[in-house]
């Protein structure tokens, strides 16, 4: 096994602990904190794709990777915007609601 | 001189988004304005240059591929364009009509109604697998904040699950885009597609950033998030939801499928991505037949109607790309027209279920008529775009015997006029039910609006000839003839 190869187990792990987490959590700060995981997951095969292991190093995906940290620190400053304002808004942090359906 | 108008369709909409942020609330209308209303001028020399030549290449800052980010514009990717201009400037109009932009209400929805319009028009143009990354974020991320404007606990549950799912489809897309660099060594769409073949790498790439980008589409059986955001969000963002949004990533679905992997035998996959295709509009429209508020019925049926868009892969061909693409174009009006006129009639009688709703032609009759012309296009009646494209999408059916699609597309047109007769039995039923509290009649110039987008949904079935003879000259390669 090429630690390339190990590389891309690793990064298909953590985007399969980060799925499996934003699957089964029910809190919303858990959820999002899953899909950062995922997030990192990318970054780190994107970062395999660079090809530090085979010693050329190719600047594109790091720079990709700067990119998606800035998409992925806005979406998460946004996401943690609108809990907060569901929390005020439902006194909840979850989805999960009792009362009436939203399509009645 | 095209240069110029490219960077302009997403550069002055982006600029003038800024603009709303920063200036006086009483100088608001001036970038509203400035943002959207130059966009069919820049629009038509390129149109003119996409007919003549079939496509216009612009490599940001002189920056050639692979390294740089080439715009390109062929004439699927021009129709959109002026889809969403008009679009952006009759719904933009709607909402001013509504809430004036001199206000503060005005400046949150301005400056996100700029955003995602900018943002749209920039994820039509790229050409840059990982730039449509960021143009897909952008335009998630405007909606959404678009969507929990009005603050309803129901838009704050919907948008929350909507934003969760959308990230999650974005992840799975980006993580296909580092499999294609991984395997290919460039971003662009174009060089990727002649540069890779169907191996199992790119194979699982294709996969991940189709599956992703279906359930940003809201695609049978990804819709869940769907009915419940585009039936609680404010009016105007429901039918932009509707018309615009939820499209964008399905035609970057067609761009990989038609355009990146043309040349990759997929077999049966095609017929899958069918068959996803029939299953939405036929549970769309059943459920849309099941509702109780006017707003989620259109929603549902969105999610049939986005079944028909499916039906370009298994019917691929000359016919059906075209069919397809203005099966899109058409719903995109019709489907603005009846979230306008649906949000005026809950204006006007402070709810949208139907029984609060009774006799509604008696106070607001341009309402009622909207939705009646918008429906004769969304269930596919002539003369109207929406019959237009389901007779070329039988069209293309018959051409290849599949039995089975034409079955399908008569069943949904015969679903789709039993949950649009439906309302509208209710909405002239006697006698008239008294408006809720709260309620206040909506202003003129909206209802105008409404039923505009539903006439041009209609003029959309007199004029099909240029716009299929333009849409001719970008059949992709995939098809086949």
């Amino acid at each position: 096994m090429t630690s390339a190869t190990v590389w891309v187990l690793a990064a298909a792990s953590i985007f399969g602990i980060g799925l499996y987490a934003l699957i089964v959590a029910r809190h919303l700060l858990r959820q999002l904190v899953a899909v950062n995981v995922m997030g990192s997951a990318v970054f780190v095969l994107l970062v395999v794709a660079a090809g530090p292991i085979a010693g050329s190093l190719d600047g594109i995906p790091l720079a990709l990777v700067l990119t998606g940290i800035v998409v992925a620190v806005s979406a998460t400053g946004f996401a943690l915007a609108l809990i907060v304002r569901l929390a005020e808004a439902t006194g909840s942090i979850s989805l999960e609601h009792d009362g009436e359906p939203d399509d009645r | 001189m095209i240069a110029e108008a490219l960077t302009g369709l997403v550069f002055l909409p982006l600029l003038a988004a800024c603009a709303v942020v920063v200036l006086p609330r009483r100088m608001l209308a001036v970038p509203a304005l400035l943002g959207l209303l130059p966009l069919p001028l820049l629009l038509a020399p390129i149109v003119a240059e996409v007919a003549r030549l079939g496509e216009v290449l612009m490599p940001i800052a002189g920056f050639e591929r692979p390294l740089g980010i080439v715009w390109r514009v062929d004439p699927l990717a021009a129709t959109l364009l002026g889809l969403n201009a008009v679009i952006g400037i009759a719904i933009g109009a709607y909402a001013a009509a509504g809430q004036p932009p001199a206000s503060e209400a005005g400046r949150r929805f301005w400056s996100l109604w700029l955003l995602l319009i900018a943002g749209m028009n920039a994820l039509l143009l790229s050409a840059d697998l990982f730039n449509l990354f960021v143009t897909l974020e952008l335009v998630t991320l405007s909606a959404i904040g678009l969507l929990v404007l009005e603050g309803k606990p129901a838009a704050l549950r919907a948008a929350m699950r909507y934003l969760l799912l959308a990230l999650l489809g974005s992840l799975a897309y980006l993580l296909g885009v580092a499999l294609v660099y991984g395997q290919a060594g460039t971003l662009d769409l174009y060089q990727a597609g002649d540069l890779l073949d169907a191996t199992l790498l790119p194979l699982t790439a294709l996969v991940l950033m189709t599956v992703g980008l279906l359930l940003k589409s809201a695609i049978f059986p990804l819709h869940g998030w769907l009915p419940a955001a585009h039936g609680n969000a404010p009016g105007p963002v429901s039918a932009v939801l509707s018309a615009m949004v939820v499209k964008v990533s399905l035609y970057l679905v067609w761009r990989l499928w038609f355009w990146l992997a043309a040349d990759w035998s997929l077999g049966w996959a095609p017929v899958l991505l069918g068959a996803l295709g029939a299953g939405a509009i036929l549970y769309g429209s059943v459920l849309a037949l099941l509702q109780v508020r006017l707003k989620m019925m259109i929603a549902y049926s969105t999610v049939a109607q986005l079944g028909y868009l499916m039906l370009a892969f298994p019917l691929l061909g000359a016919v059906g790309f075209g069919a397809a693409t203005y099966h899109l174009l058409s719903h995109g009006l019709a489907k603005a027209a009846l979230f306008l006129a649906a949000a005026n009639l809950l204006k006007g009688f402070g709810s949208d279920r139907l029984e609060d709703l009774r006799g509604a032609d008696r106070r607001l009759p341009i309402e009622v008529f909207t939705i009646a012309l918008a429906g004769i296009s969304i269930l596919g009646l002539p003369p109207s775009g929406g019959f237009v494209a389901k007779w070329l999408l039988l069209q293309a059916a018959w051409a290849q015997d599949g039995w089975v699609w034409i079955g399908v597309i008569l069943v949904g047109g015969l679903l789709a006029a039993a949950y649009l007769f439906r309302p509208l039995a209710v909405l002239t039923a006697r006698p008239p039910a008294e408006p809720q509290a709260g309620a206040t009649e909506p202003r003129r110039a909206a209802s105008l609006i409404a039923l505009l987008l539903a006439f041009a949904a209609l003029a959309a079935g007199f004029v099909p000839a240029p716009i299929l003879g333009f849409l001719a000259g970008g059949t992709p390669p995939g098809a086949v003839p």
